[in-house]
């Protein structure tokens, strides 16, 4: 049997949150969600993406602590912070590509998600994979994903100069083939980070205006004369 | 009479809502539960199978319950949260008196005799129906026939009603229109096969979360997404055409749509003449809806009306979903039939993926609604004004026919008659009509004019904190019976857990009320079981037929589909709900080979012309408003307010409005603002975002007090559902004065209190996390 995977398709995300609530319901997590959702900009769209570790195959988080403290299982999963080598520098927040780590002042350590190591261990898939309402978040075999589902799934990143290979999938609108960011571009122009033409930039409520002259033949249609 | 005992601080420091974090206990890895019980979600009518951890008498976590098909796992955060519900510090665990400086506690024979005086005492006075009961479908089945026959049998008034009023009503009576039946046409596994899906009226991402994967599969095999709705709604973000629809004028453009069918020879003929009938009228009527006519009304641009009408006509399996957006109007019937129309003219229906359903939006909002807590319905979906219909439940029930009332007032007609001194007292159960009907000043001063209230509930919410005796009764969790979800499919409830305290399980209380009315003969009952095996006879020969089904066969099966009807003729005379046979296998797709439930076998066509909702917009209030839900709370949120990831995730409402309106209005994001009506004022923050139309105003409802949307909406009813124009108001808007702003800090404040959580649960970057 092939590999189970992660994907995570934005494109499906309904902003719902499930995804964050079921992971904080884990024992271990004692309500705390290891995995983020975000807007990207809600001032012009309902689009949300939910994040969960990446897991790199070279891991930017452990390669810049200096406490040695997190560490990639033999099958691929880049686990939270080693409670006893952690000392809270937040390095790995600052560095990972994906804005995955997070700080956790009240333990001083950070945390992350672990793809769900003690339900995945037994067959079972992630917390948050299971209860996604929409299939943002899907786990399952490549073969599984691609016979069932439209969009092209990429585990290679393109950050500038660095070339992030990853465990988890990330699923592109069908027709994309790679992502490619210019980290340098995006910090000098902040306002052109996001695609003004993509359709969910275009005002679909263009023509309308907000306090419409009420024209003499709409007033006659909305009398029911027709 | 029914004024607030004491101020409102003091209640809320007695009775919440508190914001409950953890489960009793905390979390624990080295605490398994003692069992795991197989239940369902309580916050929609998706109904999502889910397993609930308990330990005790508490319900302490979930387990996705992946065998289920209907969700297979999948939870939407109410449903990832609901067990917290359970064991909260603001549960009624005894009965309570309402005194000078508030609620005193007392004996439940107190409480019970006090409930039975009123009622005699009230009902000699003023006679029967001057006694009112308004129920909810958030009941199971068994507990919805049983408050059915309560009403009609012990309280002996006609004035039974419920808030599905509030809810599918006009799907309800537009289904039964057109089709002859009351249920969505299919189960949701069609969708899938569908090759157009047209949303109008309905946030399916927020409101029906669990229905986004349906779509998506049926979009992953090719189909098209038409999504209509005045905001681009999650949902609508990625459909292949959005159509940005003016609130209140669905029926234009779906008339308009079937113009352009009918002009470009899109129907289907033969479906026609073969199944429908009435075609004729209705190509009369839309003969001059061109979608010019319709773009001045409703805002879609006419070549989009076009592309809408070829793209769901041409395909060759559509099916329609719609929900309250569509049918809370004064027009919800008219709406709900031109959808059916379209869906007739082009054969769509009957037929593996085609199909056309409402999302039922109440927990049990389906089986609730088919089974007699209708002011006009009898079990099985019978006409209380049917004499042969009345004959037969009288059979059942063991009474005259005569003692059956006949057809009472409507829920927004109970508080209206309540407000007009016509109705003097009001039995409540499930229902927070205080934040849920519109108007809600109206409401208050209704609540405020009983002669006696008694309610019947788990939290105090905010109508019960009107009531003058307080009966602590049972969460969905803590009985055992049915539910009918959205497909209409019949799922079992377990009872996971006890009430806590002295809290009894609802059909407990009623039947113990009407013992006391001397009325104890006419329920017999022991169990709910008991309850769904009476409701299986009562059903027999109705449109909603359960006789075929019982408990054993919805476990097995994992839910069973109505109509379950008789197939023997022992079966179909069985006078003991034992002899009833269980051989049919139940219904998924209505319809098949173009069979309907009217008289004749057909289906009708139901003409329609296009008239302006109840108030339009105006030089005063120049702008339109309309109200909806978000994906964290559930109708009026006297559960979900209750729920602190919940509440942190939306804490307030917000008024959502598009940049060019804002600009218009000179304000800003996040700004305090205020928004009246005709009916009142609401001082809240504005949401300034481009994903609604600019001349429209959003606001969600599940607030209480001076939070909650429903001060401004509208009591206008739909002339044949009597369901209240919610989505439509128009309403003016301007930036709050700092005393205005301070008020509105403040009841943001006092809207919810936190109970303290361990140290390490980190409440606050929790917050930040969810609102973000």
């Amino acid at each position: 049997m092939s590999e189970q995977r992660f994907f995570i398709d934005p494109i499906r995300c309904i902003g719902c949150k499930s995804c964050m609530h079921a992971c904080g319901e884990c024992a271990t997590h004692k309500g705390k969600p290891m995995i983020h959702l975000e807007y990207m900009e809600r001032e012009f769209s309902t689009q949300t993406v939910p994040m969960v570790c990446m897991h790199c195959e070279n891991p930017t988080c452990a390669e810049v602590c200096p406490a040695d403290a997190i560490k990639r299982t033999p099958d691929g999963v880049v686990q939270s912070s080693l409670k006893e080598r952690c000392i809270g520098c937040s390095n790995c927040v600052i560095a990972c590509p994906f804005g995955v780590p997070r700080y956790y002042p009240e333990i001083d350590q950070m945390l992350k998600c672990d793809m769900c190591y003690d339900r995945t261990a037994y067959g079972l898939r992630p917390m948050c994979a299971t209860v996604c309402p929409s299939e943002a978040l899907f786990f399952g075999t490549l073969e599984e994903f691609q016979s069932r589902r439209s969009g092209t799934p990429v585990n290679e990143f393109q950050f500038g100069d660095q070339t992030i290979r990853t465990k988890v999938f990330m699923v592109l609108p069908t027709g994309e083939m790679r992502l490619e960011l210019d980290p340098y571009a995006d910090i000098e122009l902040p306002a052109a980070q996001f695609d003004q033409t993509a359709f969910d930039h275009v005002d679909p409520f263009g023509h309308l205006q907000a306090f419409p002259v009420v024209s003499a033949s709409s007033v006659r249609a909305a009398g029911g004369k027709s | 009479m029914s004024k607030l005992p004491s101020s409102n601080l003091e209640l809320l420091e007695q009775f919440g809502p508190h914001l409950k974090y953890t489960p009793v206990g905390g979390f624990k890895t080295d605490l398994e539960p003692d069992k795991l019980v197989d239940t369902h979600c309580c916050f929609c009518g998706q109904g999502c199978g889910i397993t609930l951890k308990v330990r005790g008498n508490e319900v302490t976590g979930f387990v996705p319950r992946e065998d289920f098909p209907f969700n297979k796992g999948k939870l939407c955060p109410k449903g990832v949260k609901r067990y917290l519900q359970g064991s909260h510090p603001d549960r009624l665990q005894y009965p309570m008196r309402r005194t000078e400086g508030g609620f005193e506690r007392i004996t439940w024979d107190q409480a019970l005799a006090t409930t039975v005086a009123k009622i005699q005492e009230i009902q000699a006075k003023y006679g029967k129906n001057a006694f009112a009961m308004l129920s909810g479908v958030s009941l199971s089945n068994e507990k919805s026939y049983l408050v059915g026959k309560f009403a009609r049998l012990a309280l002996q008034t006609a004035n039974l009603d419920y808030n599905g009023r509030l809810c599918m009503v006009s799907a309800g009576a537009g289904n039964k229109k057109a089709y002859g039946i009351d249920r969505s046409s299919n189960s949701w596994e069609d969708i899938v096969d569908a090759k157009v899906i047209f949303v109008i009226g309905a946030n399916v991402a927020e409101c029906a979360p669990i229905t986004t994967d349906y779509i998506w599969r049926a979009r992953d095999k090719g189909a098209k997404l038409i999504y209509a709705d005045p905001r681009m709604v999650p949902m609508a973000r990625t459909a292949d055409l959005y159509l940005p629809l003016k609130i209140g004028t669905d029926s234009a453009l779906l008339m308009s749509m079937l113009h352009v069918i009918v002009r470009e020879h899109l129907t289907d003929e033969q479906f026609i003449r073969d199944h429908t009938v009435g075609f004729e009228d209705v190509l009369q009527a839309v003969d001059t809806a061109t979608p010019e006519w319709a773009a001045e009304i409703t805002g879609v641009p006419a070549y989009k009306i076009r592309q809408a009408a070829r793209m769901y006509a041409q395909a060759p399996t559509g099916f329609i979903l719609h929900a309250r957006g569509l049918e809370h109007q004064t027009k919800g019937v008219e709406n709900v039939v031109s959808c059916a129309n379209l869906a007739l003219a082009t054969g769509k229906i009957g037929k593996p993926g085609c199909g056309h359903s409402t999302i039922t939006g109440q927990g049990n909002g389906q089986g609730g609604r088919e089974h007699g807590h209708k002011c006009d319905q009898l079990p099985g979906n019978r006409d209380i004004s049917n004499l042969e219909h009345r004959q037969y439940i009288a059979s059942i029930w063991g009474c005259e026919e005569s003692d059956i009332p006949g057809k009472g007032l409507s829920a927004q007609e109970i508080m209206n008659a309540i407000h007009d001194g016509e109705i003097k007292g009001l039995l409540s159960i499930c229902f927070n009509p205080l934040v849920s009907l519109p108007d809600a000043n109206y409401t208050r001063e209704a609540l405020e004019k009983l002669e006696h209230y008694s309610v019947i509930e788990f939290f105090l919410s905010e109508t019960a904190q009107h009531a003058d005796i307080v009966l602590p009764g049972s969460l969905h969790e803590e009985d055992e019976g049915t539910a009918t979800t959205a497909e209409g499919r019949i799922v079992k409830i377990a009872a996971a857990v006890n009430p806590p305290g002295e809290a009894k399980l609802d059909w407990q209380i009623l039947l113990e009320i009407a013992k006391r009315l001397g009325r104890e003969r006419y329920f017999p009952y022991s169990s709910t079981h008991e309850i769904f095996e009476e409701l299986r006879l009562a059903s027999r020969g109705g449109t909603a037929d359960y006789s075929g089904v019982t408990w054993e066969r919805i476990e097995a099966e994992q839910g069973v589909f109505w109509p379950v009807p008789q197939t023997s003729e022992t079966g179909k005379t069985a006078t003991r709900a034992s002899d009833l046979d269980t051989n049919h296998p139940g219904t998924p797709r209505l319809y098949e080979n173009g069979k309907f439930y009217h008289p004749d076998g057909k289906a009708h066509f139901n003409t329609v012309h296009w008239r302006p909702p109840a108030e339009v917009v105006d030089a005063d209030y120049p702008i339109w408003l309309t109200t909806g839900r978000v994906v964290s709370q559930y109708l009026s949120g006297t559960q979900t307010r209750r729920i602190g990831p919940l509440v942190d995730q939306y804490p307030h409402p917000l008024v959502e409005m598009h940049p060019r309106l804002a600009q218009a209005l000179k304000l800003e994001n996040n700004q305090w603002i205020s928004v009246s009506t005709r009916r009142g004022d609401l001082v809240l923050r504005v949401s300034v975002v481009q994903t609604i139309r600019p001349d429209t105003v959003f606001i969600p409802y599940h607030w209480g007090g001076k939070q909650s949307a429903n001060l401004l909406t509208n009591r206008a009813l739909d002339p044949v559902s009597k369901i209240p124009e919610f989505k439509i108001s128009a309403c003016k808007v301007r930036a709050a004065t700092p005393a205005e702003i301070l008020e509105g800090q403040q009841t943001e404040l006092d809207a919810s209190r936190a109970v303290s959580v361990g140290a390490e649960y980190g409440l606050e970057g929790r917050r930040t996390e969810l609102n973000r």
